[in-house]
């Protein structure tokens, strides 16, 4: 067995009840999976005009719409979030407390408030309060940045504090100061170990895009709002959106498990644990156990 | 400042109704965590598939779309529940494959010969899960498991745009009311989001101390 050290090779005895369970298991799914197949179709949920308006050219076009829309915003927020994260994660690692403070209070109030609460304030307190007006695009891609540059801030300095002492008492030692210390000798090499933390955030930047909807940003699901309220067919519709979004975050998942340099297979598929999506540190630290478990072999 | 005292009873209640949807979102994600954590480690191939077909599918998806599907889809084949019930299926459903995922990596980290020994004194795959893996498997990822359930906490603010009176709707609601006091009602909002995320951090850290297996 591949799978696991919590069973050894089945005897006889054994195998046979696996066998047992395995088609009670089966016999289980299957029942349920019909039950449900037969409740849907009794609902007409399979019927053509539900689904026929999916494979229209004008509304796959306006879906499409709406997933460039995503990603642009995604993608915009992933720059920014990029410069506000490594600028924070020099700060927050600088040897003047005047600079690491506000740094510190930074991080950790952007980590700790809700991306819609941010996404809100924008939307609704800057024009009434400030009288600044933001475009639907800004007010999520800022959004989006203030949470996500806070959860790069960590990503980077973790990178750099998993860095041998010795990286920086060297760099000191050939006379070196702080700063061309942190930009020639630790920031590249923190940044090369945070590349598929990055991509996992990318992963993290197009799931909250949706919340744009709430704004009024015309994203991939504010667009199947308007589809599925237009053709009546909102389990059809926001199925197949959620598989596009499916689709789309596995294959940044898979490359992100590529770039960290362990060969996909490597691991039978069964025990790789996932980490994308997950905050962080929570990511780091099942990353450790995962390296412990190993270590462990 | 009178009209913050006019919504502050408002705004309360409506913590109150998140924390609510907090507290049984976590209670039923750690349950069906846990239990699809074990089923992805089982010996009957079938419960793995399941396990991992479900932590693959929900976590890639957006939780907005998980709204979607749950608020407007299950009533188009009968289910119906009321938007609060609603909102707690989808936080459980969303937060369950996270948990799943971080309990699992806790379960193989706990060394081989742990399993061996407990198996070679005659204990079955649940004995073996129930007495020797678990115990141990939950106590290593109390950190990562703190940081998913404050992002669950996070997470229950989606809920406001799907008909639940939880604190950001009816901030929402209360600054269209009173235009002129709209940064206090926002910064009491965030505040209240703030500090518990904070206290929670520190409540887990605190748990963790006490848990922690002294070697």
């Amino acid at each position: 067995m591949t799978t696991a050290n919590l069973f050894d090779q089945p005897g006889p005895k054994a195998a046979r009840r696996i066998t047992l369970f395995t088609i009670g298991a089966v016999v289980l799914i299957a029942i349920v999976v019909a039950y449900a197949v037969m409740e849907l179709a009794a609902r007409g949920q399979f019927d053509a005009a539900r689904w026929s308006p999916l494979t229209n050219p004008k509304l796959i076009l306006f879906l499409l719409q709406g997933l460039l829309n995503t990603l642009g915003a995604a993608a915009v927020s992933l720059v920014l979030a990029l410069v506000m994260g490594i600028g924070l994660a020099i700060g927050r690692l600088s040897d003047v407390r005047f600079v690491r403070g506000p740094c510190v209070v930074i991080v950790e109030l952007a980590r700790a408030a809700p991306v819609l609460l941010s996404m809100l304030f924008l939307f609704l307190a800057f024009p009434l309060a400030f009288h600044i007006d933001l475009s639907a695009f800004w007010t999520v891609v800022l959004a989006l940045t203030l949470y996500n540059g806070a959860a790069i801030a960590e990503i980077v300095r973790a990178g750099v504090l998993t860095l041998p002492s010795g990286q920086q008492e060297a760099a000191y030692a050939i006379g070196l100061r702080w700063w061309p210390t942190m930009r020639l000798v630790l920031l590249p090499q923190a940044l090369r170990v945070m590349l598929p933390g990055l991509i996992g955030q990318l992963i993290v930047l197009i799931k909250d895009s949706a919340l744009g909807f709430i704004v009024g940003y015309q994203e991939l699901a504010a667009q199947a709002q308007s589809a599925a309220l237009l053709f009546n067919n909102p389990l059809q519709t926001y199925v197949v959106v959620g598989l596009v979004f499916v689709l789309l975050n596995s294959a940044l998942s898979w490359v992100s498990t590529y770039v960290s340099g362990r060969q996909v297979g490597a691991d039978s598929r069964d025990q790789a644990i996932t980490t994308v999506g997950l905050e962080p540190e929570a990511a780091a630290a099942l990353r450790a156990l995962d390296v412990e478990r190993r270590m462990g072999r | 400042m009178n009209e913050i005292i006019e919504v502050l009873p408002t705004l309360l209640r409506s913590f109150g109704t998140t924390l609510e949807l907090a507290l049984l979102s976590t209670i039923a994600s750690l349950l069906v965590g846990t239990v699809v954590a074990i089923m992805r480690v089982a010996p009957i191939p079938p419960l793995r598939w399941a396990g991992t077909a479900y932590v693959h599918f929900v976590r890639n998806t957006p939780i907005t779309i998980i709204f979607f599907i749950i608020v407007f889809g299950l009533p188009q084949v009968g289910v119906i529940f009321s938007f609060f019930w609603f909102a707690v299926l989808v936080l459980t459903l969303y937060t369950g494959t996270f948990v799943a995922e971080t309990v699992r990596a806790g379960i193989q980290a706990i060394p081989a010969g742990q399993i061996e020994a407990a198996r070679s004194i005659g204990l079955s795959f649940t004995q073996v899960i129930r007495y020797v893996v678990l115990p141990q498997a939950l106590r290593n990822v109390v950190p990562p498991l703190a940081t998913v359930l404050i992002a669950l906490l996070k997470n229950t603010s989606v809920a406001s745009a799907f008909g639940v009176a939880e604190a950001i709707n009816s901030m929402t609601n209360l600054v269209n009311v009173h235009s002129t006091v709209v940064l206090g009602i926002m910064g009491a909002t965030g505040f209240a989001y703030i500090s518990l995320a904070l206290l929670l951090g520190r409540a887990f850290a605190w748990l963790e101390r006490t848990v922690a297996i002294v070697r």
